[in-house]
C-alpha cells in the first residue's frame, strides 16, 4: 500500500473569458494561493505537475512544466506538463499522487490550466476534436459534440429516456453554480429552456453543454514527511485515499458498450479498492458533465444508479442537494465550467473544500468521503479519485 | 489547426478508407474497424487484415450543425455509427439522405466520397460514407 498523501492546500480562480489574464496568469492566481493556504514557498516544492490540452494547439505554447513553474518561482525543481485531452487535469493529480506515494517528492503542486476563449468557436471546436480519434473520426470532420450525442441518442432509445427527463440535470447544474463565486454560469435555467435550445449535434442542444471558458485549479499534495514542512497546519486533513486511471480505445466503434462509459467503472472499482470502500459510503461526487449524457453515464459507471436509470432518478430529484451523495454541488462542467485540462483539477479542490466544510456554495454538511472523476475524450483516459477527510 | 492533410498520411489509410479493410481476430472471430495491431476485445496477436461487409444498420446518429473547421459548408452533417452484417462498427458520414429521413435501424451501404479539400494545399481527401439502401425492385 502507498504511503500516505495529503492534500493540504487547493486554489482556484473563476472560470470565465478573462480576456486580461494569461495562461501564465491564471496558473500563477490559482498556484499561489494553494501555497499560501500551507505556507509553503515555492522553492519548497519538490515537483510541479501541470494540467494542459490546448496550449500548444490554440497557444503555439509548449514546455509548459518549465515555463509555468518557473512563472511561480519554482525554478531548478522538476516540473513537467502532463495530456490526456479534457481528462489531463485528473491525470496530473493521479500524476502527482504517484511522485508523493513512491517517496520521490514529498511536496508536489498540482496545477491545471487552460486559456481557451482567445479565439471564435469553430477554431476551439476543431483543437477540441483531437480528443477524437484523428484518422477515423477527427478526419470526417466530426465535433466533439457529435461523438456524444452519439451515446445520448442511443441511451435515451434504449432505455426509454425522454427529452423532459435528460433536461433535468442541466437544470441541477445550474441551480447548484449559482451559489459558487468559481462558476462561469450562475442563473437557473427550466427543463423548457434546456429542451427550446438551439441544437449543436442534435440530439444533444446549446444546454446539454459545458461552456468554453478560461481558468486554472491547484492542489498542494504532501506526504507524512511533507506535512512536517508546512508553514500553516491544515485545520482539517483530507487525503487521497483511491486512485484508479483506466482508458478504453480512443475511437467509438471499438468500444464494447456504447450507452456506458466502461473504463470508469475500472477506474472507480480500482479507487474503491484502495480506499476500501463502497460507492454508497460516498458523500459528495464531483462527476464529469461534458455533455449531460456524459454526466448521467457518469453515475451509473460509479455504481450509484443501475444502467439505464440515472437519468429518471435526477428527474425524480435524486442527487440533489440534501441527497447522498450530491452530485456536482459545483455545478459541474455544465455551469461551474470546463477549462478542459484544469476541470479534473477543479473537481479535486472542490471535493477537498467539501470534506474541510468550506466550500463557498451549495455545501455537502458533514462529508467524509467524496470522489472526484475526470473523462479525456468521449470515455478514452478516466481517472477516479477518492478523498477521505481523516482529522 | 484542423486536421492537416498529407499525401503520405492519406495515402497510408487508403486500404481502410476506400475499400472498408478492417481487422479480423484470428482467436475470438470478432471482426473490428478500423484495424489494430492487437485484437481490441480479446488481445489477441494473430489478427489479419480482411474486407469487411459494405452493408449494415445505423445503430445511432448525431445530425452536427457545429462541425470542425473546413467542413462546414457541408453542415449539418449526419454522422453514425453503422452496425456491419459482419459484426464489426464503424464511424462514418451519411450521405444522400435528407438529415430527417435518418432513423436507427436504418440499412445502410458504404460508398467512396469526397471528404474535404484542403484549401491551402489542393489536396482532395476521400473516405467512406454510408448511404441508404434502397430495397431491390421485383423484376429485375
Amino acid at each position: 500500500m502507498p504511503g500516505p498523501v495529503y492534500i493540504v492546500g487547493v486554489g482556484l480562480t473563476k472560470v470565465s473569458r478573462h480576456f486580461d489574464k494569461s495562461l501564465i496568469d491564471l496558473f500563477a492566481e490559482a498556484s499561489l494561493k494553494a501555497l499560501e493556504e500551507a505556507g509553503v514557498e515555492p522553492r519548497d516544492l519538490d515537483a510541479v505537475v501541470v494540467g494542459n490540452m490546448l496550449a500548444n494547439s490554440l497557444g503555439s505554447q509548449d514546455s509548459l512544466g518549465a515555463l509555468l513553474a518557473t512563472s511561480i518561482g519554482a525554478r531548478y525543481k522538476a516540473a513537467f506538463h502532463v495530456k490526456a485531452a479534457c481528462g489531463s487535469g485528473g491525470v496530473a493529480v493521479y500524476t502527482g499522487y504517484s511522485l508523493v506515494a513512491s517517496g520521490l517528492a514529498d511536496l508536489v503542486l498540482v496545477g491545471g490550466v487552460e486559456k481557451m476563449t482567445d479565439y471564435p468557436t469553430p477554431v476551439i471546436t476543431t483543437a477540441l476534436a483531437q480528443a477524437g480519434e484523428a484518422e477515423y473520426e477527427v478526419f470526417y470532420g466530426a465535433s466533439f459534440a457529435a461523438l456524444n450525442a452519439l451515446m445520448m441518442r442511443l441511451y435515451m432509445e434504449k432505455y426509454g429516456v425522454s427529452r423532459d427527463e435528460m433536461s433535468e440535470w442541466p437544470v441541477m447544474m445550474h441551480a447548484n453554480a449559482e451559489k459558487n463565486p468559481y462558476a462561469q454560469i450562475r442563473r437557473r435555467i427550466s427543463r423548457e429552456d434546456v429542451a427550446k435550445s438551439r441544437v449543436v449535434a442534435d440530439p444533444i442542444r446549446l444546454l446539454d453543454s459545458s461552456p468554453i471558458g478560461d481558468g486554472a485549479a491547484a492542489v498542494l499534495l504532501a506526504s507524512e514527511n511533507g506535512l512536517k514542512k508546512l508553514g500553516k497546519k491544515p485545520d482539517v486533513l483530507v487525503e487521497i485515499a483511491g486512485v484508479g486511471l483506466a482508458v478504453d480505445t480512443v475511437e467509438l466503434s471499438n468500444r464494447e458498450e456504447l450507452d456506458a462509459i466502461p473504463a470508469l467503472r475500472y477506474a472507480a472499482l480500482q479507487a474503491y479498492n484502495m480506499a476500501g470502500i463502497e460507492p454508497k459510503k460516498l458523500d459528495v461526487v464531483e462527476v464529469h458533465d461534458a455533455f449531460t449524457i456524459t454526466g448521467i453515464l457518469s453515475l451509473e459507471a460509479l455504481g450509484l444508479a443501475e444502467k439505464g436509470k440515472a437519468a429518471k432518478l435526477v428527474a425524480e430529484g435524486r442527487f440533489h442537494p440534501g441527497d447522498k451523495p450530491v452530485a456536482n454541488p459545483s455545478g459541474g462542467l455544465k455551469a461551474r465550467g470546463h477549462p478542459v485540462g484544469a476541470t479534473g483539477v477543479y473537481q479535486v479542490a472542490e471535493i477537498t473544500m467539501q470534506l474541510r466544510g468550506d466550500f463557498p456554495g451549495v455545501k455537502v454538511e458533514g462529508a467524509e468521503y467524496g470522489l472526484a472523476s475526470n473523462i479525456g475524450g468521449d470515455g478514452s483516459t478516466i481517472t477516479a479519485i477518492v478523498l477521505r477527510r481523516v482529522r | 489547426m484542423a486536421y492537416r492533410l498529407s499525401p503520405a498520411r492519406l495515402w497510408r489509410e487508403k486500404d481502410s478508407r476506400y475499400r472498408l479493410v478492417g481487422g479480423m481476430c484470428r482467436r475470438c472471430g470478432r471482426r473490428f474497424y478500423p484495424p489494430r495491431p492487437v485484437c481490441p476485445y480479446c488481445g489477441s496477436k494473430s489478427v489479419e487484415r480482411v474486407e469487411l461487409a459494405r452493408q449494415g444498420v445505423v445503430e445511432t446518429f448525431a445530425i452536427t450543425y457545429t462541425v470542425q473547421e473546413g467542413f462546414r459548408d457541408q453542415a449539418p452533417i449526419v454522422y453514425a455509427i453503422v452496425k456491419l452484417d459482419d459484426g464489426a462498427r464503424v464511424f462514418a458520414p451519411l450521405t444522400d439522405v435528407e438529415p430527417e429521413k435518418v432513423h436507427t435501424g436504418m440499412r445502410v451501404e458504404a460508398v467512396v466520397r469526397r471528404v474535404r479539400v484542403d484549401d491551402d494545399h489542393g489536396l482532395i481527401a476521400y473516405g467512406i460514407k454510408f448511404r441508404p439502401l434502397r430495397p431491390a425492385k421485383s423484376g429485375q
